[in-house]
Formats: C-alpha cells, structure tokens, sequence
C-alpha cells in the first residue's frame, strides 16, 4: 500500500504547474508536503484524489490507478473549508460518508465517536452556519476521516484554529497515524512538519527542490546555528570563516555556519577568554530556514 | 446503494424539506382550489346581499306588473319585484335609503309597446338592469306580436337564431368548438411549463452554485465523479417537480371534478376543462421533462461556472431570455398555429417544447412531427449533457472573480489530460 507518484506533470495550456514530480510514500506515514503559495500542492492533491488528470506521469496506490471507485478508502480535507451551510451536522456528515460508501449506521456511529472525542456532541443538531469558525474546522475534519480512509490527505489542516484546537487536532491526526493511515499532510507552518513528518518535500513552481526525511535534508543543508549570547561586541564574528550569515540579537549573534565540526570550535577559541559567555549553543537548522533558502525570501 | 442513488434522493428529500417549497405548494394547492371554487366563491359573497334584492316597480300601466313579474321568474329568480304606489320621489328617496336595489317604471310608448326607466344607486351592475331589460324585451315581442296579429309559431320562427357552421375541410382537422377549448387548455399549460422549467432551472443553478461558493464542492468532487453528481441532481430536481405538479393535479382534478356542476359554462368551460384528451396531457408531460431536462442540463453547467451565488442570477440570465422567447412564440402561435414560423421555429431545440406542444395540441399534426420534435430533443439534451459534463467537471474546480462565457473554454481545458 504505496502511494507512488512517478514523474507527474500538470500543465494548463501553457502554465506548467507540476513538473515531473515524483514521490514515493510508505504506508501509516505522515508526509510533509511544503510549497509556497501556487507551488502546485492543491493540484498535486487534486491529482492524486483523481479529480484532475496528470498531463504526464503516473499517480498510483497500491500499484492501481486512484479513481472514483477507491474513493471510499481516501479521506481529503481541502484548504478552502465548506459544508452545507443550511444542513445540520449530522445529515451532512450521514450524506457526505455514505458517498464514501459507508452504511448510515457506520456514520452515525462514527460521527458520535468523533463529536465526543472533541467534546462538542451537542452540535450534531446545529446547522453549520451556525457554529463557530473553529468548530467549522472540526467537523470538516471529522468529514474527512469518518469513513476511516486508508489514505487521508490534509491540506492545511491547522491553519485558523487557535493553539487548543491546533493540539486537538494534531492528536487525532497522529492517532490516526499510529492506527495504520498513511497520511499526506501539507502545510505553511514548518514546525508542525518537523513535529510530525518523518518525510517531507518541498515543491517550488511545480518542481520538487528539496525531497527526503527530515534528517537526511538537515543534514544535507550541511550548515547548523550557532547562538551565543556574550557581555562583550560579537560583531567581529560576522566575517569569521565558515559564517554563512549573521543576525544580530539583542543578547549576543546568531550565526548560520558550515562545517560545525571545524567552525565551531574555532568560533569559541577566539572569544572564550574576551569575556563572560552565557550561551553558546549548536542548533539544527529549522525547517523554516531551509525552506525559507530553497524557496526564496519573497515568501513571508 | 449507488453514489448516483444517493446525491439524487439528498438532492430530493433535503429539497422537500424545505420551507420554501413547502409554502410555494401550499400557496399554488390554495389558488388552485379558490380558482375551481371560483362560482361558490362569489355565491357565498353573493348571499350576504340577498335581502337587498327587491326592486320597486311603479307601474304606470297598470296591466304590465305581473306579466314582467311572472317573465322574469324564467331569467332571474332571485330578483324579487315590488309595486309601489307612492311617489317616484319617494321611491327615489328609498332607493338612497337601500331599502330598495333599484326602481323600475314601467311605461307604454305611443305605439303601446312597453318601455322602462331604470334608476339605481350606480349604474356600475350590469346584471340587474340586462336581466330586466331582457325581460322586458320579451314582453314587448309578445305584445307586438299580438298587436301585428302573429301567432307564437310565428313569432317563434322570427326570433330563431339563424344556423352557422365553420367546417375545416382538412381531414383530421379539429372543429371550430375543439380549436377554442383546445387552445384555453393549451394556453394553461405552456404557462405551467414556461414556470416551471424556469423555476426548476434556477433551483439547479442555484444549487450548483451553493456547493461551490460554500465549497463543499472540493470534498464532493473528490467523492463522486461530477457527471454523477450532475445527473443525480437534475434528475433529483426532476423527481421534485413531478412530486409538486403531483399534488396539483390531484388537488386540481379533486376539485374541478367536485364542482364540475358549478363550473359548467364559465371560464372553466372556456378552457376545455370538461373533456382534456388523453393525449395532450401526455405530450404536454413529455414535453415539459424533455423542456426540463434540456434547460436543467444547461443550467447546471451555468451554475458550475459561477464562483458567488450573487452571480447565479446574471449567468442564467440568457437562458431565461431563450425561455421567455419560446413562450412569447408559443402565445403568438395559439392564435396562428400553422403558420410556417411557428412550424420551422417548432424544430429549434431549445424552442421545441413549448412550440411543438402546443402544435400538438392546437393542430391535428402527424405523429412523425412530435416524435421527430422529441428525437430532436433527446439528441439535443444527450449533446447538452455531454458538453456540459465536461464543463461541470472543470467549472466547479474554479473560482475568481470572472463569470464570462469564456469561462467555458476555460473550464473544458482543464480536464483535457494534455
């Protein structure tokens, strides 16, 4: 049970909006997928849902095709959150499982487990309209995986939650996980993929730039951060060899260096007897910054 | 069940439920039945005034009182007459006073045939006065008559109306009386089909619409395949409208078939309610699905194309013109039914239904024309629903400000697999 993305191309007349993408992802994983905006996730999602076709390229599961008929087995919580404004939730949960090829009873039982388990089962009654933003989010996500799919694809699941919520949510995604469902999970908030993807890639106009686990593209970024945080001007280190960039803190510097094995100790040689050091600590580079270098500073 | 099963019994169950269409069913049910109760109706309103239904006679003559009062036993019964003996004044005074209707005096004219003045509050009734004037009318026919020395046969023989007949010569050709009722039951329901088939249209753009700018759209696409769920729900729609048309004709037929006595020789008769053939009800429900469907299909698509359901109305808004236009031609046509715009126009999809209904039911047309009206159409809606799946499909994955027909081309290239 994989899902095989294999040299995958989306083009819109001229615009190309996927460029030979491929990706390979194990089952009961969580993979991260990361891109700008208008990288090519929502239409690298629609492709593996089947809703578009590849111009080229293959998107497999399993070894089979994904079309209409495996769809019980997907699960997708779009970006762009909707429901049937004017129906109550059950109906809509009861409707929108069923196309997914589950029994009503199924449904409803389901539906009970999971508005417990947010601790709002009085909404079942409510229309949609009427619930809060948040709460909107958390019976979209219950549409999503009501039907238990094997494969759930999460598009920005925890943007415009606040941080209880966001906790909530990342329990039950990683409960699902840990019961057998391979996940793909995109988002703009790095550190909830370093927190829950062993695997990620990162998309850029349509390319993949940056693809592995998490480790591995940590470690092949090859530079690290050096905080030190002194009594005395560190400004001098600005231009120490093995220094990629410099930012000045109100506390000390934080360097971004290469080589750390060789770098750091260097660093340290040259100011330990300069003054009092409070910190000075080697630090893995954040998803953010590798990101942040691959896609371009114009993202924000 | 099947996916397709399932959006089409949401679509229709969740619809019914509404309250808009709840109230739009009840609302129609209760014109319907104040419509076939029309005659009771007025006779209820009617009997509050019975006491008011004397009318004071000064009878100048002296001898035509009870002649006029017996005659007018036979046109009108519930006028009753009084003799009055005092002054006109008086009378008058009384009349204002609406003890009486109206007064009538009755007079000879200097050949000795009767003659009357009639006064009133207003002279807005016309029922009254027509009857008595009629009546008298006959009277003086019977005077005259004696006067001239004519026997009744005679008089008879004079006043028989004379006989004209209007005979079509083509075969199969329908009589005059069948062409009047034919085009009063005709004319009723191409305005049920022109309703219709723009109410249920709209109700689909809408509804197309509504999924996508509340998005519910992106988890249905993902769901079932958009051709699926199109035709589950236009034909959930269908289903929807033949339940609403279901209860009116059966509170229509109820009723018309209760009061049938009562409506005998009003405007129910003019609309050749007594007898409907068989066949004109068929075509006209072949016709009005065949209307729907070819509409709905092309709504659909519309509606798919739209991103905010403010924009629902101005995109659909051509369709509902080639809709009125239809109608137009079929209101045109019931008076001139054979001519050759009407037939030539009566082949043109999207005019087919109403125009080629109401051939069949105005005209005696060969079978081929109607059969050939709905090969027409069913090709026509296969090709509609071709196309606009491919629209659909692309449409609903849309969204931006643009609402132009250049969407469509739009939306079709983004299905293509390139």
């Amino acid at each position: 049970m994989v899902l095989q993305l294999h040299n995958v191309t989306k083009k819109f007349g001229n615009f190309i909006a996927v460029d030979q993408l491929s990706l390979t992802i194990p089952e009961k994983e969580m993979y991260g997928f990361l891109g700008a905006n208008g990288a090519g996730k929502t239409t690298t999602f629609r492709m593996i849902l089947g809703i578009l076709n590849a111009s080229s390229g293959s998107v497999t599961w399993d070894g089979k095709t994904i079309d209409y008929s495996t769809s019980p087995i997907i699960g997708y919580l779009p970006e762009e959150r909707g429901l049937y404004p004017k129906l109550k939730v059950r109906d809509q949960m009861v409707y929108l499982a069923r196309l997914r090829g589950m029994a009503k009873n199924d449904a409803l039982r389901e539906l009970d487990y999971w508005l417990s388990r947010f601790k709002v089962p009085e909404y079942a009654d409510k229309k949609v309209e009427e619930l809060s933003k948040g709460n909107q989010q958390k019976i979209q996500f219950i549409a999503s995986v009501i039907h238990k799919p094997k494969l759930l694809i999460l598009d920005e699941p925890f943007s415009g939650l606040d941080p209880v919520n966001v906790e909530q949510l990342k329990e039950a995604v990683l409960e699902l996980k840990e019961s057998g469902t391979t996940i793909v999970f995109s988002s703009h908030r790095m550190e909830h993929v370093e927190e829950m993807c062993e695997h990620l890639c990162i998309l850029h106009k349509g390319k993949t730039v940056v693809q592995g686990s998490l480790r591995d593209i940590k470690r092949a970024y090859g530079k690290k951060n050096l905080v030190i945080h002194a009594d005395f001007n560190l400004e001098e280190l600005n231009t120490f060899p093995g220094v990629t960039d410099a930012r000045m803190t109100p506390e000390g510097i934080s360097l971004q260096i290469t080589d750390e094995e060789v770098t750091a100790p260097r660093i340290l040689e040259s100011i330990y007897d300069k003054g009092f050091i409070s910190k000075f600590v080697l630090e893995e580079p954040s998803l953010n910054d590798i990101f942040i270098e691959k896609v371009g500073a114009s993202y924000e | 069940m099947n996916r397709f099963w399932i959006i089409l019994f949401h679509t229709y169950l969740s619809k019914l439920k509404t309250k808009s269409f709840i109230i739009t069913t009840i609302v129609t049910a209760l014109i319907l039945v104040g419509l076939t109760n029309m005659t009771n109706i007025i006779d209820y309103f009617n009997k509050g005034n019975d006491e008011n239904e004397k009318i004071a006679v000064i009878d100048e003559t002296g001898e035509l009182f009870p002649l006029v009062t017996a005659q007018l036993k036979t046109v009108n019964d519930e006028l009753e007459l009084e003799a009055y003996t005092k002054s006109e004044e008086k009378a008058e005074g009384e009349v204002e006073a609406e003890k009486y209707r109206g007064l009538l005096i009755l007079k000879f004219n200097k050949d000795q045939l009767p003659a009357a003045v009639y006064k009133s509050l207003s002279i807005a009734d016309n029922q009254i006065p027509g009857d008595l004037e009629f009546t008298i009318q006959q009277i003086k026919a019977q005077i005259a008559a004696s006067q001239l020395q004519l026997t009744p046969d005679q008089l008879a023989k004079l006043s028989e109306p004379i006989s004209f007949e209007r005979v079509a010569l083509k075969e199969n050709a329908k009589t005059q009386e069948e062409l009047s009722q034919a085009r009063g039951l005709v004319y009723v329901i191409l305005f049920v089909i022109y309703f219709a088939v723009i109410m249920y249209a709209n109700m689909i753009a809408m509804e197309v619409a509504t999924e996508k700018s509340s998005r519910v759209m992106e988890i249905l696409i993902s769901s079932v395949s958009p051709i699926k769920q199109m035709f589950g729900k236009i034909l959930g729609i269908a289903l929807l409208s033949l339940t609403q048309m279901a209860v009116l004709l059966v509170v229509g037929y109820y009723f018309i078939k209760r009061n049938l006595q009562s409506l005998q020789g009003g405007f129910f008769e003019f609309l050749g309610f007594q007898n409907i053939p068989l066949s004109t009800i068929i075509y006209a429900l072949v016709f009005f699905l065949l209307g729907y469907f070819l509409y709905a299909t092309l709504a659909a698509f519309l509606g798919s194309l739209v991103s905010r359901i403010e924009d629902v109305q101005q995109m659909i808004t051509p369709m509902t013109f080639i809709i009125a236009a239809g109608f137009m031609i079929a209101m045109f046509g019931l008076n001139q039914p054979d001519t050759t715009f009407i037939t030539i126009t009566s082949y043109i999809p999207f005019f087919t239904p109403m125009l080629m209904f109401m051939r069949v039911g105005m005209l005696t047309i060969p079978v081929w024309e109607p059969i050939l009206g709905i090969a027409i159409l069913l090709v026509s809606i296969t090709l509609l629903a071709v196309f606009g799946a491919k629209v659909y499909k692309g449409g609903v994955l849309m969204y931006g400000k643009s609402n132009s027909f250049k969407d469509i081309k739009k939306a079709i290239q983004l299905t293509k697999n390139e």
